[in-house]
């Protein structure tokens, strides 16, 4: 069972719940941080980094010896990275999305893959968990293809240990987010009763339904705010995991790098019965979905 | 020979100057010979999510433009115009095509050296 921890506002509890969640987990689980931007999760799980490796993208390299500047390259190619302008030609690295198209197009074999790093990619163990995070390079525009290298990773590292995965996605629901949850079995969504909180959840939940995997509601902050996400998880069928309290033992812990399941027997149990229900809710197929894609 | 680019809002020498390269509406192409102007549409570069200054600069290379007169040229663009031995008169928002030609003509107009401004913007 792959899990994936979503919101659609950010700095709603995605990082908080699943370092919670990877510390209670009752099997062998791997915690992944997808949130390549801004990894978070190491800090609260603190890991012991046993690997890493540089992630590249395969951007084309001309060999200016071969090519006839026929354009079938720079016709192809939608973002412009590769441009043909009479007998000249021209690669722009930093717009390649490293589908590898130009490459196979070229009748003259003039192309071929060099690379663009786009990051790190790093794996360990923390405390019985596995762990795995992706860093995107600064100043790398792009975060989906490292979100990719990293999801091979996992692969490879479930194949290796079994057992399941938790994904910290990242916040938004723009692709970056939809690459996080796209390859889960079920979908966590943790907001929060405010305002902003509620509107950016329907966006989440608009965003992700089209999938159609299972998800579930975490409220974070219980007691904030107003009714709105109950109303609405409930018109939706959406079932809500657990609360957790909006509480400054809470708070005074989370800035600590302190892991919240960790703060007391009751939030323990809190995220015991939530990974409960989330095993219960992944079971479940083809939740009431939205009518468009 | 010399052919001129106008970016412009419009086919005619009396519309403005679009002061987007890339995401210009259109080119008002001018042989200075000749003065015979010919339009070419740039609506395929202003709908690109990225890459339109690129797709724009290729356009012009294409019809065998030899300087460029605009408000605004990116990064990328400018450094294919460069690589396509374009030369770029800049910041000529605000005028007609037909002032921007003018100031050019009578050598007021100096040769960019560096984009004036960011990427995709």
């Amino acid at each position: 069972m792959i899990v994936s921890v979503a919101s659609g506002k950010g700095g709603t509890g995605k990082t908080t719940v699943t370092a919670s969640l990877a510390t209670v987990w009752d099997e062998s689980v791997l915690a992944v941080d997808l949130d390549v931007e801004e990894p978070n999760l190491h800090l609260f799980l603190r890991p012991r980094i046993e690997g890493s490796e540089a992630a590249q993208l395969k951007v084309p390299v001309v060999d200016e010896s071969r090519c006839t500047y026929c354009g079938a390259c720079s016709d192809l190619c939608q973002f412009k990275a590769i441009s043909v302008m009479g007998r000249l030609i021209l690669t722009f690295p930093e717009m390649c999305h490293g589908c590898g198209g130009c490459i196979a197009v070229c009748p003259e074999k003039a192309l071929s893959p060099g690379q663009r790093e786009l990051g790190e990619i790093s794996w360990g163990e923390a405390g019985r968990a596995g762990f795995l995070m992706g860093r995107l390079r600064i100043g790398e525009a792009m975060s989906p293809p490292l979100m990719r290298l990293v999801k091979v990773k996992l692969d490879e590292m479930i194949a290796a240990r079994g057992g399941d995965a938790i994904i910290d996605a990242p916040p938004g629901v723009s692709c970056p987010a939809v690459n996080a949850v796209i390859d889960s079995d079920v979908i966590v969504l943790v907001t929060e009763p405010t305002p902003f909180g509620f509107y950016d959840f329907q966006l989440a939940w608009e965003a992700f339904s089209p999938l159609g995997k299972p998800m579930a509601t975490v409220v974070n902050r219980a007691g904030l705010g107003n009714d709105d996400i109950y109303r609405f998880c409930r018109d939706k069928g959406l079932p809500i995991l657990a609360e957790i309290p909006f509480d400054r033992a809470i708070a005074e812990a989370y800035a600590r790098g302190r892991i919240i399941a960790e703060v007391s027997s009751e939030l323990r149990e809190t995220f015991v019965s939530m990974l409960g229900r989330i095993r219960e809710v992944a079971k479940q197929c083809c939740p009431k979905g939205v009518a468009h894609a | 020979m010399k052919k001129i680019a106008v970016t412009s809002e419009g086919p005619s020498l009396d519309d403005q100057v679009d002061p987007r390269f890339g995401r210009a509406a259109g080119f008002v192409v001018v042989d200075l010979d000749t003065m015979e102007t010919q339009y070419f549409d740039n609506g395929q570069s202003q709908v690109m999510a990225q890459g339109a200054g690129i797709q724009a600069a290729e356009l012009i290379a294409r019809a065998g433009v030899n300087c460029l007169l605009t408000g605004y040229v990116g990064p990328k663009a400018f450094q294919a115009l460069s690589a396509a031995g374009i030369k770029i008169g800049q910041n000529l928002e605000g005028l007609t095509v037909r002032e921007a030609l003018e100031r050019f003509k009578s050598g007021r107009v100096e040769m960019a050296q560096a984009a004036n401004r960011g990427a995709g913007r």
